[in-house]
């Protein structure tokens, strides 16, 4: 019936179950490939993701520290160095949401719906991208906090759980993010960053919560970025606390799960208009 | 062998109370050039969602080479492939790098992707340009890249909505000649478009979508001939003459419409030529200055205002019609629509 053979057709026939898990990995390892070249040739992405986190540490710990530090039972660059890491973390995750919403505008989204790939591979390489280039952005950070005098009291084992946890967090920013983006114009989706730049703010990331105005303890204690900045300012201390580790990664999950699920349903129902 | 490409019926879609598709059928064959033609929010692009397998039908059916876009979606996109309304290219990828992540998309083997690349950007003259990033590329390249990047699997099908939507005209023609090769060489093609002038000149059968159905479908001539007859057109050196003409006693001539300024007049005609050479006869005969006679064809202007009662959208289709056809064209229309 066929004239024309679909190149799938031309190619050696592999067996059925190798072919379901190559086919789906090759299209996500493609559409990392394409997220990992927006990123590097993106000026702004370059911007947000190696030299905002350095100001902002340099903000907090050259400007703010004087007169913050005692506050904090200790050196105050010991303690807002986790604060900073996570706030850099999810505004550089935010970046997805910008690229996913330029995907949705051109079209492209739609093109790739039309192929016959695994279908959340454009939205799995706008995450794996993120994860590689948090880690790149977490490394300088941490390299600039430690030439600025950060005594972390982290062994191995203690830095490879922080590199997992940072993992985790990413990969929840990202879909989060990443459904912000399927949803919100481009104009819009550039405010994304705005959750991650200051939700951290009203938690003990920077400061510690008892010094806030009482009205705000409530808050303060129980939202996610809480447990989250603790979890990662236990383990880079050397003493991490397996309660505030599980309540951290639970709220991560939890998000995770959500967005993963939000996004897959979106991405499926919404096209370019 | 000579089941359709392309098979629609009964095909509806609404948002909300707005009801966009109301009952669309249509059928292309293999290796059609099909065009949709239609006025803004006509239902063009909704269709071609549906049979792309992006939206869901919310009554009809729509099989692709013999498979259903909402029962086997994954059959339909292995044959299909689309250009959408943007070029949707990647401004931050080389033109190259763009056909590449393609080719990995569609799965080629990884060994033949990057001559597969080659062979596309050698066909649509980017050779180049196959190293800059697309950002810096001219909206007729993009189109081409985009087509290009649309043929990287070899589809059946291929899906070009409003595929000319912003181009200057060479660019435009140059993908004209792309479309026609291809389709000469058994790639169906369904495009839509709001040019009147690109449906004449490119696909083989046109169906004019208007208000979510289908109003009219057939060649450009048999659409033509749907909406008007020929109409002749004969022109006087003096005013004198044409008053004379009108009682020169060939068929329709009496009514004939006045044009003041080209001194001519313009009348339907079963039969143009016999009637022109009545006027040259009898003109003739009586002195009459004739200064010239035409026969003048309606266009697809007359069909997509007889049938979709609006105005065709601004374009260049009257380039190569001169004013005096255009302004029969309307009139015609007017008459078909009374």
């Amino acid at each position: 019936m066929t004239t024309t053979l679909a190149p799938g057709a031309r190619t050696a026939p592999a067996t059925t179950r190798t072919r379901a898990v190559r086919a789906p990995l090759r299209d996500v390892a493609t559409m990392t490939r394409r997220e990992a070249r927006r990123s590097l040739r993106s000026v702004d992405g370059l911007i947000t993701a190696f030299a905002l986190p350095v100001l902002i540490m340099s903000a907090f710990v050259v400007v703010f520290g004087g007169a913050i530090s005692g506050g904090t039972g200790g050196e105050y660059i010991d303690y807002v160095v986790p604060g900073v890491l996570i706030m850099c973390l999810g505004m550089n995750s935010a970046t997805a949401a910008i690229g996913v919403a330029q995907d949705m505008t051109t079209g492209t989204i739609d093109r790739f719906k039309t192929l016959p790939i695994f279908s959340l591979s454009a939205l799995w390489g706008h995450v794996i991208a993120s994860v590689v280039r948090n880690l790149a952005s977490a490394a300088v950070v941490v390299l600039v906090a430690l030439a600025y005098g950060f005594r972390p009291g982290a062994d191995l084992g203690d830095w490879l759980g922080f590199a997992g946890f940072a993992v985790l967090a990413v990969v929840t920013f990202t879909w989060i993010c990443v459904v912000f983006g399927l949803v919100l114009s481009v104009e819009a989706s550039m405010s994304v960053s705005m959750i991650f730049l200051f939700v951290p703010y009203l938690s003990s990331g920077f400061v510690p919560v008892d010094t806030m105005p009482e009205w705000l303890h409530g808050f303060a204690q129980h939202q996610p970025f809480t447990p989250i900045i603790e979890s990662v300012r236990g383990l880079l201390m050397g003493a991490p606390d397996a309660s505030t580790i599980v309540t951290a990664c639970a709220w991560l999950v939890g998000f995770l799960v959500v967005s993963v699920v939000v996004g897959g349903i979106l991405y499926r129902r919404r096209t370019a208009r | 062998m000579n089941d359709p490409m392309i098979a629609v019926q009964g095909l509806r879609k609404s948002y909300g109370r707005t009801a966009v598709l109301r009952g669309v059928d249509l059928t292309v064959r293999r290796g059609e050039i099909f065009a949709l033609l239609g006025p803004n929010g006509a239902g063009k692009t909704t269709t071609v969602n549906i049979l792309t397998t992006l939206i869901h039908p919310d009554g009809g059916t729509a099989t692709i080479a013999g498979a259903d876009v909402v029962r086997q979606p994954a059959a339909v996109r292995r044959s299909i492939a689309l250009t959408g309304q943007y070029a949707s290219v990647d401004e931050f990828q080389t033109g190259e790098e763009n056909l590449v992540m393609m080719a990995d998309l569609a799965h080629l083997p990884k060994r033949t992707v990057r001559r597969r690349a080659h062979e596309l950007l050698e066909r649509f003259d980017l050779t180049g340009a196959a190293r800059r990033r697309v950002g810096t590329y001219s909206g007729g390249m993009r189109r081409r890249l985009d087509l290009a990047i649309s043929l990287v699997a070899d589809p059946q099908v291929l899906m070009l909505d409003e595929p000319t939507t912003g181009l200057d005209p060479a660019s435009r023609s140059q993908l004209w000649d792309v479309v026609r090769s291809l389709a000469a060489d058994g790639t169906t093609i369904l495009l839509t478009t709001q040019y009147l002038e690109e449906a004449d000149r490119l696909a083989d059968t046109i169906a004019v979508l208007a208000d979510g159905q289908i109003a009219a479908r057939g060649t450009a001539a048999e659409l033509k001939s749907l909406v008007a007859g020929d109409h002749v057109r004969v022109s006087f050196d003096d005013a004198a003459s044409v008053a004379a003409a009108r009682g020169l006693g060939v068929a329709g001539i009496e009514d004939a419409e006045l044009d003041e300024k080209a001194l001519a007049l313009t009348f339907p005609s079963a039969a143009p030529v016999r009637a022109i050479r009545d006027v040259l006869d009898r003109a003739e005969s009586r002195g009459l200055a004739v200064a010239g006679v035409s026969v003048v064809k309606p266009t697809l202007d007359d069909v997509f205002l007889a049938l979709t009662g609006g105005r065709p959208a601004p374009s260049t289709t009257s380039t190569d019609t001169t004013t005096a056809d255009t302004t029969t064209a309307d009139r015609s229309a007017e008459e078909a629509l009374r």
